[in-house]
């Protein structure tokens, strides 16, 4: 049983492919020599910046021989047909064997396919693994065709065992494989030669080159938190970091450095940002005074000062840059206790998109609406009105600038400088979040306000100017923002008709949206909304407020508009393109509600809710409440786990079929009437005396929100409306009694549409 | 860096480089005498990274990004500085050794410094061009970035060229130990007449930092750029063979039109007179006439073409 040792030594890998490129690198190896019919026991994959390296242990020394049995034409079928089988099959006549058929003689041949050794098959899986690997960005390089993710230099590829090593014959575009690999490129530069790969990793590591990425991470993780111990500073995690910095060495050795007291007063995350981004430093801190004190660079190279030229330059480059961030953050500082006013100014020059305006239009929106939810969630309106203006205000420092990742951190302490109470700054820092699946959603009344403001006016923004995710393309996030609103709604207990913010908002957006049409088509829409909302039952202040607003507005307009009717604009034209715009527009608004429901039926399907179970409950009124949804959607989810649960299901749907089946024929609605002096059999009086106690029960948990009381009480249904059917005929030939049947039936069917569309949950 | 071997001065720095590369069998050639953003708008590199014929160059370009003015005040930053290009073609296959030596030659052991190559990908949309490669890193400081072009114009790249730039300001001032680039000795410290950067350059900071941001006439600057612009396009348009029926394509004359009009969009975009929507319609602009002039580059002998 051979072992395998292919390396692929090359000029140096992006250390974010590497670890990709070792695992495709095995996979493509391992399920290459197992379709050719070999086997093997194990298989282990490395890379380091210059190499990617696969081993390959207990290969079948060969692939078996195989048979296979093909059955041709007739013997009696026409020559040419004889002829194409045996051209199809590589044999002559005299190989072929006649054989009784169903429907006569029939000619059979036997293919034999000889087994391979394993060094013709790695070869060839080898060569066709090299050509097509599935870089992100590969090059060609020199005069040559190869595409490699930078010039590969040398291939080394041996079968190995008890009697030695062979070199796989194997060329590819020049490049011939062989026994011999290189070290460290400084520190151990020539070239050796191995025999399997227990001595290829020692030698490699004698030739100053840890081969295993995991070792080089547990090695650079080590040395740096004993550095720091020493110093009694400890290193801040970062595995994103390690992982990169693991892949820029062959040979980690950290060296520790400390930052210069001049900029020990510069915020944390700024020191820590530009060393990991600039310099991929790690932060060391001090935990007695919380700062960050000192840095961690991982040199490539042992040398014989021990590191000290490395250092020093490493510092002088880091001490250029943090001069650098010092002096954003002074000036930055000093803009902030003047009050901001001209990043103010600054962001109404820049554009947010060129059919919703600049980002100071975009903030007087989000603060408008932060002051509408401000109440909603127990905000206090001015604070709330106050960080959204002073949110964003960061986007124009100098710091941010340099470093687009410290928006909000900056901008809080910017809130600060200027005087602002905490929880305004707080929320300049948090209202970005949640920004995704797992990241913390803020709890402060100030931040869940204006991070609600902020998503709902992205996502009625894009939906105005009809700029919706489609399939995989989402380039303004709006699935993230959409999940950022369900989190923070549900994850702090808020109560709002998210029709109505979503309403008024589309209205502020379709104000800039349209241009000079917006005042009318934003009027127009409303209308829209309106009636929507009235049809839904959803009554919101904030919307009445927002449409009132926007109808004056209209009114200002049109009045300008009389002004120049006879020049420059034609009054009826813009009025019916208003009209019509306003019409796809209202169409937004049940559109982008479908959408918060569609992101919460997947944010509730990764806790285990059942879709159809979301389903029936979005059916019912109330659907604009997402935390009552939830709790709604929860009880019944709990509910159905039960086997009363599913036969409730079965029982209320039994009723509704009958029930629709009989009102479609007869043409009539059966809801009212059902009498309990017409019933007949126990069963019939049981079921009538079980609604009579569930009904108010079910109607004051569902008041009081009780959901669980109200799952209660209708499952106390279910076995009366089990035996009710079980003894009872519905359709009775006495239409009497026909009839009050199906009136009882409209009872339980009524019952049941209190809590859920039950028709939509699954069998 | 106290070996014996460290170069005293800035211009010994370039001294040694081309000394080096002309070592190496590079033609050692002199600067282009227009204006342009960088080393790679030289014709020896853009043009001559085209077609099938072997190539190898080297030269200092003084290049000018208007918008990195700082009237001489940030230690790093200037205008108008000094890039150091390398272009060879095909691309040995022993460029990133022949790299490393040319460190070696201006003092820089790499046997005591940390030198890294670290994933860098070029890309200028001006010139339609892209490669891969790295950016060489020194003790954690960035000194030049190394490419193997793979477009130029639109046009794949066969052979592949490696090109190597050296920021020569920055290197110098990491070899030197100057804190700050107007501080860095110009000549020999101890020289009759000893120059600094500063002595040479400060005054010439100033003035174009001012010129670039405030006064550079605009009007003007948008009726050059559309000037070069047609005269690009006219002369590409031009029949290949002239009064005297010879053939002569002018690719190079097409193409110093282009490299005028990607300087002037550079100043208007440090007079801050280019919106950021404008802003793609104008690199889109140059890049067409990158691409035509390289288009008609490569029918020409110094391509290789044979016509």
């Amino acid at each position: 049983m051979p072992d395998l040792l292919i390396e692929l030594f090359s000029e140096e890998i992006p250390a974010r492919m590497q670890a990709r490129a070792a695992d495709d690198l095995k996979r493509l190896i391992t399920d290459g020599l197992v379709e050719a019919g070999l086997t093997y026991a194990s298989a282990g994959a490395f890379s380091t910046p210059r190499r990617l390296t696969l081993a390959v242990e207990g290969l079948t020394a060969g692939s078996p021989t195989t048979r296979e049995e093909r059955k041709g034409p007739r013997t009696d079928a026409p020559e040419k047909a004889l002829e194409g089988f045996l051209r199809s099959t590589g044999l002559s006549r005299d190989q072929l064997e006649a054989r009784d058929d169903k429907k006569g003689q029939v000619w059979f041949a036997t293919i034999e396919k000889p087994g391979r050794p394993a060094a013709e098959i790695v070869a060839k899986v080898l060569d066709g693994t090299i050509r097509n690997f599935p870089w992100p960005k590969s090059m060609r390089w020199g005069t040559g065709a190869l595409r490699w993710v930078r010039p590969l230099h040398s291939i080394l590829c041996i079968l190995s065992d008890e009697t030695g090593a062979t070199v796989v014959p194997l060329t590819v575009e020049g490049i011939t494989a062989g026994d011999s690999t290189r070290g460290h490129r400084f520190m151990a530069p020539d070239a050796f030669t191995v025999i399997g790969f227990d001595d290829y990793a020692a030698r490699l590591r004698r030739a100053r080159v840890m081969l295993d990425p995991a070792e080089r991470r547990e090695a650079i993780r080590s040395q740096a938190d004993n550095l720091a111990f020493a110093r009694g500073w400890e290193i801040v995690a970062d595995d994103g970091l390690l992982s990169e910095v693991a892949g820029l060495v062959e040979w980690p050795v950290p060296l520790m450095g400390v930052i210069e007291d001049r900029f020990l007063d510069l915020p944390p995350e700024v020191l820590q940002t530009s060393m990991k981004e600039h310099q991929k430093f790690f932060s060391a801190r001090n935990p007695k005074t919380g700062r960050i004190e000192g840095f961690v660079t991982v040199a490539n190279i042992e040398t014989q000062d021990d590191g000290a030229t490395i250092l020093a330059g490493n510092q002088r480059v880091l001490a250029a840059r943090l001069s650098d961030a010092a002096f954003f953050w002074e000036n930055d500082l000093r803009e902030a206790k003047s009050g901001m006013e001209a990043w103010a100014e600054g962001l109404k020059s820049v554009t947010f998109h060129n059919k919703l305006g600049s980002q100071a239009d975009r903030i007087a929106r989000i603060a408008a609406l932060s002051r509408e939810i401000a109440p909603l969630v127990g905000a206090d309106p001015d604070q709330a009105e106050q960080a959204a203006k002073l949110a964003k205000l960061d986007l124009r420092s100098a710091m941010v600038g340099e470093f687009p990742e410290l928006q909000g951190i900056m901008g809080r302490y910017y809130a600060l400088a200027a005087g602002e109470p905490e929880a305004v700054a707080d929320a300049a820092r948090d209202h970005y979040s949640p920004l995704g699946p797992s990241d913390t959603v803020p709890t402060a009344p100030v931040s869940v306000a204006v991070a609600l403001a902020d998503k709902i006016d992205t996502l009625t923004g894009f939906w105005a100017i009809d700029e919706k995710p489609t399939g995989s393309k989402d380039p303004f996030a709006l699935r993230r923002a959409a999940l950022g609103v369900i989190r923070l709604v549900l994850g702090n207990g808020v109560r709002i008709e998210v029709s109505g913010l979503i309403a008024a908002q589309l209205i502020r957006n379709a104000q800039v949206a349209f241009g000079p049409l917006g005042a009318l088509v934003a009027r127009e829409a409303a209308r829209g909304f309106g009636a929507w909302l009235d049809a839904k039952g959803v009554k919101s202040a904030v919307f009445d407020e927002v449409s009132v607003h926007a109808s004056s507005r209209a009114e200002v307009f049109d009045a300008g508009f009389d002004k120049y009717e006879d020049r420059e604009f034609d009054d009826a034209c813009g009025a019916a393109n208003a009209d019509h715009l306003a019409l796809v527009l209202t169409e937004a608004c049940p559109d982008l509600l479908a959408f918060l429901h569609d992101r919460l039926k997947v944010h509730l399907r990764d806790q285990g809710i059942r879709h159809d179970i979301i389903d029936a409950v979005l059916a019912q009124p109330g659907n604009d409440d997402l935390v009552q949804v939830v709790n709604r959607a929860t009880a019944l989810n709990d509910m159905l786990a039960t086997e009363d649960g599913k036969n409730l299901t079965q029982g209320l749907k039994r009723a509704s079929n009958i029930l629709s089946q009989a009102e479609e024929k007869d043409g009539v609605e059966y809801s009212f009437g059902a009498d309990v002096k017409f019933a007949e059999t126990d069963e019939e009086r049981a079921l009538f005396a079980a609604l009579d106690t569930a009904e108010p029960a079910i109607r004051k948990a569902m008041a009081a929100e009780d959901f669980p009381a109200a799952m209660a009480a209708i499952a106390g249904l279910c076995a009366p409306i089990d035996a009710f059917f079980d003894a009872v005929q519905v359709n009775s030939d006495n239409q009497i009694l026909r009839r009050n049947r199906l009136n009882l039936l409209s009872r339980i069917r009524d019952a049941g549409r209190q809590i859920a569309d039950f028709g939509r949950i699954q069998d | 860096m106290t070996s014996p071997n460290r170069p005293r001065s800035f211009q010994e720095i370039i001294l040694r480089l081309q000394t080096y590369w002309a070592g190496q069998g590079c033609a050692v050639l002199q600067p282009y005498d227009m204006e342009v953003g960088a080393g790679t708008f030289h014709p020896a590199t853009t043009l001559r990274a085209l077609g099938g014929k072997s190539w190898a160059a080297a030269y200092v370009q003084p290049s000018r990004r208007p918008t990195d003015g700082r009237y001489g005040d940030n230690p790093n930053r200037l205008q108008h500085y000094y890039q150091y290009q390398v272009i060879i073609k095909p691309s040995p296959e022993n460029l990133q050794e022949l790299y490393l030596g040319s460190l070696r030659a201006i003092g820089l052991d790499p046997m005591i410094h940390d030198v890294r190559f670290v994933e860098d990908d070029w890309e200028s949309p001006t010139l339609g061009a892209w490669g891969l490669g790295w950016e060489v890193w020194c003790d954690g400081m960035e000194v030049s970035q190394f490419t193997y072009f793979q477009q130029v114009g639109g046009h794949d790249c066969k052979p592949v060229s490696g090109e190597l730039t050296y920021g020569l300001e920055r290197l110098a001032m990491y070899v030197l130990g100057a804190e700050h680039v107007m501080d860095m000795p110009f000549n020999d410290p101890d020289a009759a007449i000893p120059l600094s950067y500063g002595d040479i350059f400060r005054q010439t900071e100033q003035e174009y930092s001012r010129w670039n941001f405030d006064q550079a006439d605009t009007d003007t600057l948008f009726q050059h750029f559309k000037d070069a612009e047609a005269e690009c396009a006219r002369i590409i348009a031009a029949a290949d063979t002239d009064s005297a029926g010879r053939r002569i394509p002018m690719a190079h004359p097409a193409y110093d039109q282009c490299i005028k009009a990607s300087h002037i969009f550079n100043l208007l975009d440090a007079r801050g007179v280019i919106s950021v929507t404008e802003r793609q319609a104008y690199i889109g602009r140059v890049r067409a006439l990158a691409k035509s002039c390289a288009d008609l580059f490569l029918t020409t002998d110094a391509a290789g073409a044979t016509a």
